[in-house]
């Protein structure tokens, strides 16, 4: 039965260098995928320090583009721009090229179906391409859902059959500099086309740790390639699932599905930034009177940093109490080893999303004594 | 019936727990197997002293920087005693699981339960055929 298990799940273009590296698999959102490597904390240490490299080749990046091309290309963008506003709140059309921007997949009542990044590429284009990355737990439904809304309008195009790598960590501009030149005068959330043995990539200035590093999409053999090079290097080490999300955590970045969900409205899950100045008042986005209200009157709960005072760490699901009643729940949470110290992420009633208001976490059944944090924990290192 | 145990001897659990005995006393520990299995140590929760257990209870929490796992009681009786310096230190259960990192001590009522334990070798063979 277990090998069954095994075999449904698919596997990247750079399994088998996981498990030449000794790594730990676990199967995560399909994919038999390396939760660790030496162990969590040396990793995530590594990753603050060093330089990372995680395989995210689970995750779905497509390409999006219109139908019908049109000459003239700054034209082609507003287009295939004005498609995707149909689905998201956040501004695609003033993208400069080479532009990247996150933003979330909404339901008619204003609940995040997912979160992802948008990117107008550097290259213009007849028929306007916008390079989308979303998360790989949602990415058929996603990719239904393109498909659904924009029928005979846009084209999709899945790019999920090779590599997607992230090098993470105060040391990836300089190592990538000598694969990719240029890259390291990228801006964070601007990319650039590149080659790297044959193959074609794409290196954003983006990442899911708080630290600064690169996204790289590339086809699956130059991706091998690529990363067995990579961790050739001393300065850079492979990363596990576990790190990833211990780094997440301590940046207060949202995983999907956990921290969010078709349950809650971009305002509560504190992402209001998302939607640019322009989208609010045009309130032309799927649940756009109900983002509006939340952001007029306030939401009903807040998604906040939780500092557990005491070492036992709040996981997901621990039940947040004030003076005995229960006001919210963590929705993320465990160890940060760079605070050296338990960190989480949940809901509470807005009135009490204020940095500093005390709070019980129930953890196992006992009030354990914790309080509402700013986020995020550790400082982004972005380079801006 | 409580079975005195004149000499010290180490039993293990399929839970990866070590129990030694001595007299009716016997203290308890995750095994280094469980431990570096777990990963790094940041938080365990002790059973509180005067609590009365049941073979196979959960009894304490070991958090690691991956998930909570429950530490179930290898013996019945009643926690006389518990590792204090695990609250500030719980690092010690990855660094001297079998030694410093102890968890508790029982008083345990019922020897014949030790008859379910294994010994050492047996233990070593059951590790290996969970690689």
């Amino acid at each position: 039965m277990a090998d069954q298990i095994t075999d449904d799940l698919k596997k990247t273009p750079l399994h088998g260098l996981h498990v030449s590296l000794g790594a730990k698999m676990v199967p995560f959102a399909g994919y038999d995928m390396p939760v660790q490597f030496e162990g969590v904390k040396p990793e995530h240490l590594w990753t603050r320090t060093q330089a990372g490299l995680f395989d995210v080749s689970h995750m779905g990046p497509c390409f999006l583009t219109l139908a019908e091309g049109v000459s003239d290309k700054a034209e082609a963008h507003d287009k295939i721009a004005a498609l995707i506003e149909e689905l998201v709140p956040s501004a695609i059309s003033t993208l400069k090229p080479g532009q990247a921007r996150l933003s979330v997949l909404l339901n008619e009542n204003a609940g995040i179906l997912d979160d992802l990044i948008i990117t107008r590429l550097p290259d213009e284009h007849q028929n306007g391409r916008l390079y989308i990355v979303v998360n790989g737990a949602v990415k058929e439904q996603d990719w239904a859902l393109f498909e659904e809304k924009l029928k005979g309008r846009a084209v999709l195009q899945r790019a999920d059959n090779g590599v997607l790598m992230a090098l993470q960590g105060p040391k990836a501009a300089e190592v990538l500099e000598s694969y990719f030149p240029g890259c390291e005068d990228l801006k964070f959330m601007r990319c650039m086309l590149a080659a790297w043995d044959g193959g074609e990539c794409i290196v954003s200035r983006c990442g899911y740790t708080g630290e600064d590093g690169f996204e790289i999409m590339i086809p699956a053999d130059a991706g091998h390639s690529l990363a067995v090079k990579l961790i050739e290097d001393e300065r850079v080490k492979p990363i596990g699932l576990g790190a990833r999300d211990s780094l997440r955590l301590e940046a207060g970045l949202c995983l999907y599905g956990h921290d969010m969900d078709e349950t809650r409205n971009p305002v509560e899950a504190d992402l209001q930034w998302v939607i640019q100045k322009s989208r609010r008042e045009r309130a032309d986005f799927p649940g756009a009177e109900i983002v509006l209200e939340a952001l007029s009157n306030g939401p009903k709960e807040k998604r906040v940093g939780i500092r557990p005072l005491e070492r036992a760490p709040a996981r997901e699901g621990t039940e947040i109490h004030v003076k005995g009643e229960p006001v919210g729940v963590v929705t993320s949470g465990g160890f940060g080893p760079s605070v050296d110290g338990p960190v989480a992420m949940g809901y509470v009633r807005a009135d009490l999303a204020e940095p500093g208001t005390p709070v019980e976490l129930m953890v196992r059944g006992k009030p354990r004594a914790g309080e509402v944090a700013a986020l995020p924990f550790v400082e982004h290192n972005y380079k801006r | 019936m409580t079975q005195h145990f004149t000499q010290q001897v180490t039993f293990y659990t399929e839970d990866h727990e070590w129990v030694t005995v001595h007299g009716d006393l016997a203290t308890v520990g995750i095994t280094k197997y469980a431990a570096d299995q777990l990963g790094d140590v940041v938080f365990v929760e002790t059973p509180e002293v005067g609590k009365t257990v049941k073979k196979g209870d959960e009894m304490a929490v070991v958090e690691s920087v991956k998930a909570a796992s429950d530490v179930y009681a290898p013996l019945s009786g009643e926690v006389i005693d518990a590792n204090g310096e695990l609250a500030d230190a719980p690092e010690k259960v990855n660094e001297h699981p079998e030694t410093e990192g102890w968890f508790c001590v029982i008083k345990f009522s019922d020897g014949a339960e030790t008859k379910g334990l294994m010994d050492k070798d047996a233990y070593y063979e059951f590790c290996k055929g969970q690689a």
